[in-house]
């Protein structure tokens, strides 16, 4: 039985090439398929990836509260000298609490290549502590900013994205001007960041308080959390929510994830069934065209399911070798692209494609599944096929 | 027979690869109808608002308020005929439902918002009311908001002076638009800016970003740039454009998603071509020694070259045409079930691409089997050479 599958499976596939033009069809269907659907799921997983990886499960995020994004959140001084003694921060080098509070301001840069439209992009005025807490970060090119000037540090993906943030170059905010003295690497969304001093930054746009307080957590985690948040609740001087990095980020990938996910199952699916028709098509050709020779075969003794399983395997190699080179379509075009949207803060969240391994093993079973149901069809017709009438025919 | 009736029984010889095919096709252009939809709705989505209106915001950005101190001196310029201004109240209803609330002064929304279709008595009632707020109809349907209701609503971003988020306003009125257009833009709230004003915690005196309606459009270039000069220096730069300007540069903000839209349709209408194409080329393949056939009985290369035309561009025209079909009618879905947030429309802009995409697809695929067909020596496909 298993020979018999074999020899005649090896038989359709060494002649595949005598008819390349119909099995075409298939390997291109499944390539579009398999590459459409890869192209944008790599989306959302590169999305979320930068965000996931921003947020860390040791730092808390506090914001005032209901305020959801830290654009929307405002936090005054003496809230924020309170929320640095609360209980569950831990201590940093210097014995004092590990503690940044953060001042964002929403400025506009143009996109490379848009000469009108400018992106909302965010500036991050941060204390030291920022750095501490944020031990991926590091100023790759020129230097890092100095407290008290109005000197800029550049993320990587800015770099990237947007015209005029070159090192040496001066931004005009709100009749003050910053020189870029310093480009920073950090792998997660604060390269979607201007980052400078806070002092300077709340001189300058004439802001008393800050938009949020970044706070190291004490080890266990969850406890300190949790202590952290009933110290917070039982102070009534307090309205502010806590939460960790972690849960902060990973609420603003969900809705990404659910809205590219809804997309990508649409189209891919109208696409599959696009791609069956073709499959189906294809596979009767086939069937129809070898009806001599598997009638032949047949009458030579070989069984109707190893002549349905031949059938099959057609269908499912083919599909698979145009899944993968929809897959490597996908790697080649998009892996890595450099692209931005929005994020939480409305500003602009940069971030970069990322066809994983899994993506690419979904993307073939897809194919092989396409594949499956394109030759099943087909694949029993052969089997039923009556030996008299076909050798007959023709 | 006709010509027509022997170009579809060719096309219906075959059920079941014809069937198949058409499947395909329609597929294909569900799928482009369906995009298409999401195209223009990040492309061309501001497209009735015309230039008849101003929006001026901060220079750093449109999310940081300017003060209202400027109001007259805007007001000054000349060609400019009313003013309104608008603040991001941040509203949250229900269940945590982020919605567009704007604060504003009833009256001058009005002059400058002629598109908002209110009665008098409502504007007037909307004028009076210190908590009032008008809703637009699609989103009163949405929350069942009935003219009297007290809307609680959320703001997650301005408290009130005792703290508090937990805003309740009271609907004075519900909106409709002037056009089909408009009407599918009834999904925000206008509440009153001088109740807001006074009663928010982060002080008064904070606009937003104005309106500013002209008395002709000619002159939008030259008032934008005289305002934006008359605040260069200042603490509070600003940035003058005109509202399809504004609202372009807004759905550009979400980035490079129509890029990947049209990515997509690339990938899907290449894969079409070549399904399509491949099955037409197989189909003419076959029937040589008939075209040879139908040749020697007196029919020239040029009607031979249309019955083959005419298949494909049968097959592309019905295909096209059912999968159009369809993703009007999932848009549709998709459009109530969304409660217009999603507004999906296959429109005929969509059907007018969807119809350029049958011809451009039919010539594609039929033009090559077609003229080898017309070529076709009469001898040589006879003895199968």
């Amino acid at each position: 039985m298993i020979k018999q599958i074999v020899s005649i499976a090896a038989i359709n596939l060494r002649n595949i090439p005598q008819r390349w033009a119909s099995s075409l069809v298939i390997v291109i269907g499944l390539a579009g398929v398999v590459a459409v659907f890869s192209a944008l799921l790599a989306m959302s997983s590169g999305f979320a990836s930068t965000l996931e990886s921003t947020g860390s499960t040791d730092t808390a995020i506090i914001l005032r509260g209901g305020s959801q994004s830290e654009l929307n959140s405002a936090l005054l001084r003496d809230e924020v000298t309170l929320l640095r003694l609360e209980p569950g921060i831990r201590k940093g080098a210097d014995g004092k609490p590990l503690a940044s509070a953060e001042l964002i301001v929403i400025t506009e840069l143009l996109r490379k290549g848009d000469t009108r439209n400018g992106a909302n992009v965010t500036m991050r005025g941060v204390e030291p502590n920022g750095f501490a807490l944020r031990p991926k970060l590091h100023v790759t090119e020129g230097r890092m900013f100095k407290p008290g000037l109005r000197e800029l540090i550049v993320g990587r993906g800015v770099t990237r994205q947007f015209d005029g943030v070159e090192l040496g170059k001066t931004l005009r905010m709100r009749g003050s001007e910053w020189t870029v003295v310093g480009i920073f690497d950090s792998g997660d969304s604060n390269e979607s960041e201007l980052w400078t001093d806070a002092e300077v930054a709340q001189s300058t746009f004439n802001r008393r308080g800050f938009s949020s307080l970044l706070a190291g957590l004490e080890k266990p985690e969850a406890d300190a959390i949790r202590k952290l948040q009933a110290a917070a609740k039982a102070d009534p001087r307090l309205n502010v929510d806590v939460q960790t990095q972690q849960h902060y980020f990973s609420d603003q990938t969900k809705q990404f994830r659910r809205t590219i996910g809804g997309l990508a199952f649409v189209v891919t699916l109208i696409m599959a069934l696009g791609a069956i028709f073709a499959a189906l098509n294809t596979m009767y050709a086939a069937v129809a065209a070898r009806s001599k020779e598997i009638a032949t075969l047949r009458a030579l003794g070989f069984g109707g399911l190893a002549v349905m399983v031949s059938v099959m395997i057609e269908a499912v190699v083919l599909s698979l070798v145009g899944g993968a080179i929809g897959a490597a379509l996908a790697y080649v075009l998009f892996n890595n692209i450099s692209v931005s949207t929005l994020g939480q803060n409305f500003t602009q969240v940069v971030f970069a494609f990322k066809v994983t391994p899994q993506l690419v093993v979904t993307g073939l079973v897809i194919a092989m599944a396409v594949g499956f149901v394109g030759g099943l069809l087909p694949a029993v017709r052969a089997a039923r096929m009556r030996v008299t009438d076909a050798l007959r025919a023709g | 027979m006709t010509k027509a009736g022997f170009v579809m029984a060719n096309l219906f010889r075959k059920k079941t690869r014809t069937t198949l095919t058409l499947m395909s096709v329609t597929m294909a252009f569900l799928l482009f109808g369906l995009l298409q939809a999401v195209n223009v709705l990040f492309n061309a989505g501001a497209d009735f608002i015309g230039a008849t209106r101003l929006i001026t915001q901060a220079r750093v950005s449109f999310t940081q308020s300017l003060p209202i101190s400027q109001l007259p001196k805007i007001e000054a310029v000349p060609g400019v005929e009313r003013v309104g201004w608008m603040q991001w109240f941040g509203g949250v209803v229900g269940e945590n439902d982020q919605i567009v609330a704007m604060a504003t002064d009833p009256l001058r929304l009005r002059d400058t918002y002629p598109e908002w279709v209110l009665p008098p008595d409502q504007w007037k009632a909307f004028a009076n009311t210190r908590t009032g707020m008008i809703a637009g109809k699609l989103i009163a349907e949405r929350y069942h908001w009935k003219v009297g209701d007290k809307i609680p609503m959320k703001s997650n971003i301005f408290p009130q002076k005792n703290g508090s988020k937990d805003w309740a306003f009271d609907l004075v009125g519900i909106y409709d638009g002037k056009d089909e257009n408009w009407k599918r833009a009834t999904n925000n709230v206008y509440i009153n800016y001088a109740y807001f004003d006074e009663a928010n915690q982060f002080g008064p005196g904070r606009a937003g970003i104005y309106i500013l309606k002209l008395t002709d459009p000619k002159y939008a270039t030259k008032v934008a740039r005289t305002i934006d000069a008359m605040f260069e220096n200042s603490p509070d730069e600003t940035k003058t454009q005109t509202e399809k300007d504004f609202n372009i540069g807004f759905i550009k903000q979400i980035g490079d998603i129509g890029l990947m839209v049209r990515w997509i349709l690339f990938a899907v209408f290449f894969t079409l071509l070549l399904v399509v194409g491949n099955t037409m080329a197989q189909s003419v393949r076959e029937r040589v020694p008939e075209l040879a056939v139908l040749k020697t009985l007196g029919f020239s290369d040029g009607t031979v070259l249309g019955f083959v035309l005419a298949e494909t561009f049968a097959l592309c025209s019905l295909g096209g045409l059912v999968g159009l079909t369809v993703a009007t009618a999932l848009g549709w879905l998709v459009e109530k079930g969304a409660g217009g947030q999603l507004p999906l429309q296959v429109d005929r802009h969509v059907w007018l691409a969807g119809a350029v995409a049958i011809v451009v697809l039919s010539l594609a695929v039929g033009l090559l089997p077609a003229l080898r067909a017309s070529r076709l020596k009469i001898v040589d496909a006879l003895a199968g050479r």
